[in-house]
């Protein structure tokens, strides 16, 4: 455009002075002249305005070129936060589903503890059980077998005051034959199917009386436990347990078991050593005879 | 390796509390059946702990207690005692205590706490 506008100016010129030497412009040639230069502010004019429309273009497409930068920006920085939410999102489940599975753990452990003490007691259970049945049948003798199941009732059950019945099969009279913490003599015998021995002797089951606390005065015919001792459903007598000691206020899982243990063990070891002891009887006498016959 | 004697007439017991305390590492146990053999037993060889019944014939364990604690020639002469009793009343353990005994257990035994009172004399 001033290119065009040069060229113009150029060619006004050479109109007006047309020969080098140069002669006066007449009135018609220099309203030519005022014509063209009027036709050339015009044009100038035009050319500022054209000029202030490209600028004022120019800073829209500035302002969009911002405008556009920013939405760019704002759209990476949208893309990136999206994109740490995603991550926190996974972590955030991946936290919930570590603390899930530390709950379970901790859970587990929980439940391996319980059952180690389970199993701890249960293998205390099964100590006392396998110690008592072996000194039960330890052996022959009579008065050891009774020392041996006092003992155990003591020791390991935890009595005060108890007695062994034995049962005498002919009169169906049921007889002390040991005790501890009661006189041996202050013990009454008692019949088969009377009283609460009585009654458990017959019916061949086990007595637990819902009060472990001792009776005051003492009852013997309401004791606190009575276990018949059986060979298969023959009852040979029954253990009668009248007090625990003062720190034992309740019967344990692993007492029932050893009273089971004893209803059966201690009836064996005792029959047992009663038919051993009776043979050594006989077999001294009838040693004593022979050798009476052969002298 | 701890040196244990349990000084016990009772063979059951005996055999329980053998069967309880050999659980923790590095135990030697020893038995007495009783006092006196329990006495003898410690004049002779070196002992970390003493269990003893308090009901024994001829000796008893308290007696038991008092004639280790005030024989000067005893090289075990301070191990530590824990008694052992059917008694639950407060004054028997009083008794032992002031005798000499440095803890108690009650029968019938619990295996948890003979653990735990045999292991506070015994690193096992």
């Amino acid at each position: 455009m001033k290119q065009t506008m040069e060229k113009e100016i150029r060619n006004t010129e050479e109109r007006a002075h047309p020969d080098a030497g140069g002669s006066l412009l007449n009135p018609q040639k220099g309203a030519e002249i005022l014509n063209m230069l009027k036709r050339g502010a015009e044009f100038t004019h035009e050319l500022l305005r054209e000029n202030e429309k490209l600028r004022y273009a120019a800073a829209r497409l500035q302002e969009q070129n911002e405008s556009l930068r920013k939405r760019t920006e704002n759209a990476v920085a949208r893309s990136e936060i999206e994109g740490m939410e995603r991550k926190l999102r996974t972590l955030t489940e991946e936290n919930s589903k570590l603390l899930e599975r530390f709950s379970e753990v901790e859970k587990e452990n929980g439940d391996f503890a319980n059952k180690y003490v389970e199993i701890e007691q249960e293998n205390n259970m099964l100590a006392n059980l396998y110690i008592s049945s072996y000194q039960l049948h330890s052996s022959l003798d009579f008065n050891e077998v009774l020392r041996i199941i006092m003992e155990i009732i003591i020791n390991l059950i935890g009595a005060e005051q108890f007695a062994l019945f034995l049962l005498d099969e002919k009169t169906q009279i049921l007889k002390a034959v040991a005790s501890e913490g009661i006189d041996l003599e202050d013990i009454p015998s008692f019949t088969v199917g009377e009283t609460i021995i009585g009654n458990a002797v017959k019916s061949g089951e086990s007595y637990y009386s819902e009060d472990t606390a001792a009776k005051e005065p003492l009852d013997m015919a309401d004791p606190l436990v009575c276990i018949p001792m059986k060979i298969t459903e023959r009852v040979i007598g029954t253990i009668v347990v009248y007090k625990l000691f003062q720190q034992k206020d309740s019967f344990t899982k692993l007492d029932y078991e050893l009273f089971y243990m004893l209803a059966g063990h201690a009836a064996t070891a005792i029959f047992s050593s009663k038919l051993y002891t009776e043979s050594e009887r006989r077999l001294s006498t009838i040693q004593g005879f022979i050798e009476l016959i052969t002298k | 390796m701890s040196r244990v004697l349990i000084v016990e007439d009772s063979p059951t017991m005996v055999q329980l509390l053998v069967f309880i305390i050999k659980k923790l590492r590095d135990v030697e146990i020893d038995t007495a059946n009783d006092g006196a053999n329990g006495l003898k037993k410690l004049s002779e060889g070196r002992y970390d702990l003493v269990l003893t019944d308090i009901n024994m014939p001829l000796i008893d364990g308290l007696k038991f207690v008092s004639l280790l604690r005030n024989d000067r020639s005893n090289g075990n002469r301070d191990v530590p005692v824990i008694i052992i009793t059917t008694e639950g009343e407060e004054s028997i353990m009083e008794e032992g205590m002031k005798l000499g005994a440095n803890s108690y257990i009650t029968k019938p035994v619990n295996s948890q706490r003979v653990i735990e009172t045999v292991r506070k004399f015994i690193n096992a």
